[in-house]
């Protein structure tokens, strides 16, 4: 496949090829169309936040062959990221790809009708990406197993009310019965 | 004189009985015919794949019972199997049979469902609906009987299942295997047959096979068309690769040939069960596992066949208890890549039944 695609194939191990992500397109054609691979059919296309980069992951197959061939992109552009769209080779990206804009914020050149698909039209953000804080900024983002390295939080118990020495200020409680 | 006349703009849904669950179509219309097609779809949207991030993989089991909510069986089984073979993790052998056990039987109650929704869209309202909701009454009764639950699951485990069924499931499962072909037969004669049915349902809705794989199609709309695959066969998980059954497949890729793969399911998958039934080894149904599995950082693309089609998950991981990225390929999303295509210059009602015979599911389409 290097051979056929010279400067295209970025990388490529017994797992995924990584392509350059300027010139995808051209790269899931030829395995579209090469006998070899005969990679008739788009089976998944989804994205990964690393922090500094996106990774844009395309599982295609072939039916007649039975096998499957995992191609990457990277885009190193964390603030803008765009790359050349699947839909002209795969019609089956078209939801796809409008799910990634959707939920991840990665621009495909050429789709014919980019829009979000799940969230409404100015929302705020793009929820899958690993920065997002929530809603309008007022939610901090989860922080995952908060609790994982600390003691659990006694919840049972207002703090705000009680003395120093663990007593209850209520005035009712206190002198009471 | 000609009548003036415009296109006009028709909402259907997101609450109305032919969009199957909360799905807005917005068509435009020039008298009956459609001259362009919009869906809207987000109603339901849980993000589910962002809450995964925070949960350990057996904490979102449970996920996917919510995603496909007509078939929490098979979404159950996507997710113990991709993380088994992200992991190592084995499940015992009787815990594999019980597993192919109840995939069956989701499938049945899952294309009972499907097509007895979409007869109600042709036009046989509610009356073979009740007909098909009668079986899948009976499976849902052996899920309650085995786990407590009757469409949220959350059977399959990691490494197992979470219960052996009790005494009298197996009695039950007997009965309903023995009716079960006497009862697809009625509905064979009830309808197949019938002359409304099939002008409602023939030629319409065509999908050829090269466009049906082009656009990621799977499952029955793939199969529709003519296209034999199936991943039970083409690369069988659990124990899939020992029992005898064929994959049907439709002539033209038509709503009636789409009807007919899953009535033809139903019977292959009777026969599944059956073998699996005489089959199944005795022994413990759970290995023990860890409670917070930390797969080597890596990641999986795995997948099993739905009754919609392929299930896949993509799972991340970065060595934490908790997947990295965690995605559900939806087979009823994808299967809509051609509704626009199929639904422009067609009539409103062939639209209806085309979006009936893909068989959507919101909770999965939305996640």
């Amino acid at each position: 496949m290097a051979a056929a695609l010279p400067g295209i194939v970025v990388t490529s191990n017994d797992e995924w090829v990584e392509v350059a992500p300027d010139r995808v397109d051209e790269a899931l054609r030829w395995l579209r169309d090469s006998a070899d691979f005969d990679a008739a059919q788009l089976s998944n296309l989804t994205a990964v936040d690393r922090h500094d980069h996106f990774e844009v992951v395309y599982h295609l197959q072939s039916l007649d062959l039975n096998h499957q061939i995992a191609v990457k992109a990277m885009l190193s552009d964390h603030e803008t990221p765009i790359l050349p769209s699947a839909y002209p080779v795969y019609k089956g990206a078209l939801l796809q790809e409008r799910e990634v804009f959707d939920l991840m914020g990665i621009r495909f050149q050429g789709h014919p009708d980019l829009r979000r698909l799940f969230l409404w039209e100015g929302f705020p953000g793009h929820p899958l990406r690993k920065d997002w804080m929530g809603m309008a900024g007022t939610v901090p983002g989860l922080a995952r197993f908060p609790y994982e390295d600390k003691a659990a939080p006694d919840r049972l118990m207002n703090t705000d009310n009680l003395t120093a020495d663990g007593r209850h200020t209520g005035s009712q409680i206190a002198g009471g019965h | 004189m000609t009548a003036p006349s415009e296109p006009f703009v028709l909402n259907i849904g997101p609450q109305h009985p032919s969009t199957h669950g909360v799905f807005r179509l917005r068509v435009v219309m020039d008298g009956e015919v459609i001259r362009d097609l919009d869906m809207i779809v987000g109603y339901l949207h849980r993000s589910m794949e962002k809450l995964a991030e925070e949960r350990t993989y057996t904490q979102n089991i449970p996920f996917t019972d919510r995603a496909d909510y007509l078939a929490a069986m098979t979404g159950n089984l996507g997710l113990a199997v991709a993380v088994e073979r992200m992991t190592g993790v084995q499940a015992p052998e009787r815990a594999e049979y019980l597993r192919v056990i109840f995939a069956e039987l989701q499938r049945i109650a899952s294309h009972a469902m499907a097509n007895g929704t979409l007869i109600s869209d042709a036009g046989a309202w509610q009356t073979p609906l009740l007909y098909m909701f009668r079986e899948r009454e009976k499976i849902l009764d052996l899920f309650e009987m085995t786990c407590g639950a009757r469409l949220t699951t959350n059977y399959m485990r990691i490494g197992g299942v979470s219960f052996e069924p009790p005494p009298e499931f197996w009695p039950a499962l007997q009965e309903l295997l023995d009716e079960l072909p006497a009862r697809t037969e009625e509905y064979a004669q009830l309808l197949i047959d019938n002359e409304i049915f099939l002008s409602r349902t023939r030629n319409v809705g065509i999908i050829s096979p090269e466009d049906a794989i082009n656009a990621s199609l799977s499952g029955p709309a793939l199969r529709g068309s003519g296209v034999p695959w199936d991943l039970r066969k083409a690369e069988p998980y659990c124990v899939y690769d020992r029992f005898d059954f064929d994959v049907p497949v439709g002539k033209i890729g038509d709503v009636y040939d789409r009807f007919m793969v899953r009535m033809e399911e139903v019977k292959q998958s009777v026969r599944i069960i059956k073998q699996a039934v005489a089959q199944i080894p005795p022994g413990p149904h759970k290995n023990d596992i860890p409670l917070a599995l930390r797969p080597e950082p890596g990641e999986i693309y795995s997948r099993v066949e739905g009754p919609r089609g392929e299930i896949g998950f993509y799972l991340v991981s970065d060595g934490s208890p908790a997947p990295y990225r965690f995605h559900l390929r939806s087979p009823a999303l994808i299967n809509l890549s051609l509704l626009r295509e199929l639904g422009t210059g067609a009539s409103l009602p062939d639209a209806v039944v085309t979006l009936g015979s893909i068989d959507i599911v919101l909770g999965e389409i939305d996640r």
